[in-house]
């Protein structure tokens, strides 16, 4: 441990020796953690090291096969998160589970309402409350707004104000900046460390490490279910951290070396697409992405980037407005005609778009170009090319499977991933298109992928990456586009870009448009 | 390198395969349960002497009625026969995310193309007098699971509405022809004329006739079309992700137009299997449940065309063997539509079933076809 002495005080929480098995893996084995009053307490690791379970142990969602959770020094068995919730322990899951129709206030009361008398709510009692729990710990609310037209970071400060009105002692944000600008980040820290300075404790689970760096008193390091080291923000760096979590030496930053672009590959002019609802989603887009140059997209989650890339793929009409592809005009092609001409697309959502669960791998591997030589002649299926062509992709792209014919649900989400880049890359594309490549994947995943990709350039493609994680864009980008409300608002070279600058135009679209047309490359 | 394939044992085969028959096998023997209290029951409510043993005495009548003799066995294929046909229209439909309801009313429909064409063949040489009718069959069925395709791909117009709407045409259509224009002048009865060399060749036994044959070819070849060809591929990743299929160049509505001819064609040769095979000629209450039993068919097969044999198969012995259980037990045919209904029922209800029995491996035909549930309110990708 440290060399400090230890506090008198019980450890608000201590879990010792937790062992959960599931049929096949161990998911936690032996875990001890400790965390201390007034402590910020980060667990860190990849997916599938055993945080959630954790966790889900914790807030009383699994029972855990041995060991025990003690509460101030206290033994308790935790039985459903009703119980973890009335022992004062709290959750804030990355996804938000609000009822985006109620109001505020509404939410928070949701399960433990105030009441005057037994039938009706005491909504100025809960109001008043509401507003001097944000007030204290630094923000606003008007308990009347409703949930649905706050904005993502609001809306966890709404879970934040529902565990502290249910008077939570500890704690655990499960990635809780995963889908906050940078801005936004900073504002939940403060709001964080006040609550910490109250004594409470918080679990803050990320692999994030900067961040991890940036807020902990103290970080826990999982691995293949165990905990396997403590550290002190002070005493250690992001290397030290990486390596500890991957078990190996990481290299966290791609080098992208320098990009090579040549001539303007693909050309969008003033393109106009609406949403589902028949708004308009992208309003007048225009620019220009040049041969081995990778163009990043930066702009918070629903500023018209994914009908952008709907309709750059075909998938989407585009009202009005040109996308020209080497020198020729595909606006409207169909998703066959794109991927012919040489476009290849990594959905954002790989279940719904990139993967067919219940297939195979190699069935997967094929699933855009299933029709053609080598996978079928004429309408006959050629399984022992596709089986062959799976066996060297799975071999390539290092896809971590017992086979190929394994189906594609078995994999973990990375190499779910790692498969639909080694399609789309594999197909030696032109125009790659990447829509969030990386989300929700461990940093070894991110590793290779963003090497991939840099390699895909420099071999001459051009790359457009939208990506709402900024970090990815600035450190992936050759130039970055800001889009705010369907406009790109900036365009700002790669390495020269400033992260609370672009996070501030992500944010309010920037104060003044620029007078030069967006999109324009530099000279 | 080269990923191993996962090693064969026995144990993982066993596992496998119960993986695969559990949840049917646990439908038929509950129906049967359910079907010995449906008649112990009306045993008590009848009242007169009560014979706890009746049940037995029916089941076994009804495993004698089916199999106990060479031609009861030939008569069991006869009966399966347009079971298969009609369980593979549900079943590949259901491969690609669709519910095809509209098996009876392609079923009538390909009878009757049957029947026009093999009486005005009835005297050609035999060969070319098959060939033509069984490809009218073939034409017209197809042509009216067409129409419900081509409804949705245009409109979105949920196909378990139009195929539902299309039986009651096809009731009324047979019902017009066979007693207009169809029907044999001066006959008593609503009745067609014999379509004579065009009826399938008996093969073995008493009745057995080239149908079953072309059934099981018909298992063999939907098989091939869904695993071994592109247009399979597409089906099948239609109906698994109608998302994924468009974003992978396939198109939906296209997918949509052809499994629905093919699921017609497929039940029009069930209605030719019958024509040619049992009636060889048409009256205007032609008719089996064939096209209702071919749902519950390709559930229990969990829509794959090899389990489409076995699942056609129990519920055609069934229908063969009630007979013999109606004389020996004087239980009314009927029963066997209790059986059916529960078999169904059962299926159904999987995610229930699952969590009552806590049958981990075992998954039922919906649970791993999301297409039921898609199938309803599910909507055509773009």
């Amino acid at each position: 441990m440290t060399e400090q002495a230890e506090p008198l005080v019980a450890p608000a929480l201590e879990m010792r020796g937790i062992t959960k098995r599931y049929p096949g893996v161990v998911a936690n084995d032996h875990v001890d953690l400790l965390v201390r009053p007034g402590e910020i307490h980060a667990l860190l690791g990849e997916n599938g090291a055993g945080k959630s379970t954790l966790m889900n142990i914790l807030y009383g969602l699994a029972r855990p096969d041995e060991g025990e959770i003690l509460l101030d020094g206290v033994p308790v068995r935790i039985a459903d998160p009703a119980d973890a919730i009335a022992r004062g322990i709290s959750m804030v899951h990355q996804h938000f589970m609000l009822v985006p129709v109620l109001s505020v206030a509404e939410n928070i009361l949701l399960g433990e309402e105030t009441m005057a008398g037994p039938v009706f709510l005491d909504r100025r009692e809960a109001h008043r409350r509401i507003i001097e729990l944000g007030r204290r710990f630094g923000f606003e609310i008007d308990p009347d707004a409703r949930v649905g037209s706050l904005s993502v970071g609001w809306q966890q400060r709404v879970e934040i104000l529902k565990a502290l009105y249910r008077d939570a002692r500890i704690l655990v944000l499960d990635e809780p900046t995963a889908v906050l600008t940078p801005q936004e980040t900073e504002e939940i820290f403060g709001v964080l460390k006040r609550l910490a300075s109250e004594g409470r404790s918080i679990i803050f689970i990320s692999h994030k490490l900067y961040e991890v760096l940036e807020i902990a008193d103290r970080i826990s390091v999982m691995r293949r279910g165990r905990v396997v080291g403590e550290r002190i923000p002070g005493k250690t760096d992001e290397d030290d951290l990486a390596e500890l979590m991957v078990g190996r030496e990481v290299q966290l930053t791609v080098d992208r070396g320098q990009s090579h672009p040549g001539e303007p590959l693909l050309r969008v002019e003033n393109l106009v697409v609406r949403d589902d609802r028949g708004k308009d989603a992208v309003r007048g887009v225009a620019f220009e992405i040049r041969a081995g140059e990778i163009l990043g997209i930066a702009g918070v989650a629903g500023n018209g980037q994914d009908e952008l890339v709907q309709a750059l793929i075909g998938l989407r009409r585009t009202t009005s407005g040109h996308v020209r592809l080497g020198g020729s005009d595909v606006t409207g092609h169909s998703p066959r005609s794109m991927n012919e001409a040489g476009v290849a697309y990594v959905p954002a959502d790989r279940h719904r778009f990139g993967l067919v669960l219940p297939f195979t791998i190699a069935d997967n591997l094929a699933l855009t170009r299933y029709y053609r030589a080598p996978y079928a002649h004429g309408v006959l299926r050629d399984d022992r090319a596709i089986e062959a062509a799976a066996e060297r992709a799975v071999g390539e792209y290092d896809i971590r499977t017992p086979s190929a014919l394994a189906r594609a649900s078995t994999l973990s989400g990375g190499n779910q991933q790692k498969v639909v880049i080694a399609r789309e890359f594999g197909a030696d594309p032109r125009l790659l298109i990447l829509d969030q490549p990386t989300r929700g994947l461990d940093v070894g995943s991110i590793e290779f992928i963003h090497r991939q990709a840099i390699a895909r350039r420099d071999a001459g493609a051009a790359i457009l990456l939208v990506s709402a994680e900024l970090d990815e864009i600035l450190e992936m980008s050759d130039r970055i586009a800001v889009m705010y409300r369907g406009e790109i608002v900036a365009t700002r070279d790669g390495r020269t870009a400033d992260k609370n600058e672009i996070g501030l135009l992500m944010a309010t679209g920037g104060l003044s448009r620029e007078a030069t047309p967006a999109g324009t490359p530099a000279a | 390198m080269t990923t191993p394939r996962a090693r064969w044992t026995p144990r993982r085969a066993a596992a496998a395969a119960w993986g695969l028959a559990a949840l049917p096998l646990i439908a038929i023997v509950l129906a049967l349960a359910v079907g010995a209290i449906v008649i112990l029951s009306s045993e008590l409510i009848l009242g007169g002497s009560f014979d706890p043993f009746l049940p037995v005495t029916a089941y076994r009548a009804l495993i004698v009625g089916a199999f106990g003799s060479f031609d009861a066995i030939v008569d069991t294929f006869v009966a399966t026969s347009p079971l298969v046909f009609g369980g593979l229209a549900v079943a590949t439909a259901f491969k690609a995310g669709l519910f095809n309801i509209g098996v009876q009313g392609q079923f009538l429909m390909g009878a009757l193309g049957a029947v026009v064409v093999g009486v005005a063949l009835s005297s050609q040489p035999m060969p070319i007098a098959i060939v033509a009718t069984v490809a009218a069959g073939i034409l017209v069925g197809g042509l009216t699971g067409f129409i419900p395709g081509l409804l949705k791909a245009v409109s979105g117009a949920h196909e378990v509405v139009t195929t539902i709407m299309l039986n009651y045409v096809a009731v009324s259509v047979l019902a017009a022809l066979v007693s207009g224009p169809l029907k044999v002048p001066g006959s008593p009865s609503p009745v067609t004329y014999d379509v004579g060399n065009a009826a399938y060749p008996i093969l073995f036994g008493r009745n057995g006739h080239l149908g079953i044959l072309i059934a099981v070819l018909a298992v063999l070849g939907v098989r091939w079309l869904l695993y071994r060809t592109t247009i399979g591929f597409e089906i099948r990743t239609a109906g698994t992700n109608p998302d994924a299929a468009a974003y992978a160049g396939m198109r939906p509505r296209r997918i949509i137009v052809v499994t629905m001819s093919l699921a017609g064609a497929l039940a029009g040769l069930a209605g030719t299997d019958v024509v040619l095979g049992v009636t060889h000629q048409m009256t205007s209450s032609f008719g089996t449940t064939v096209g209702f039993d071919s749902i519950a068919v390709a559930l229990l097969a969990r829509t794959e065309p090899y389990g489409i044999l076995p699942a056609a198969l129990l519920f055609g012995a069934m229908r063969a063997g009630a007979s013999l259980m109606q004389i020996q037990a004087g239980i009314p045919v009927e029963l066997i539509d209790v059986i059916q209904a529960t078999i169904l029922l059962v299926l159904v209800a999987t995610p229930v079933l699952r969590r009552l029995l806590r049958l981990r491996g075992a998954r039922s035909g919906i649970a791993t076809t999301p297409t039921i549930t898609r199938s309803y309110g599910g909507e055509v990708a773009p």
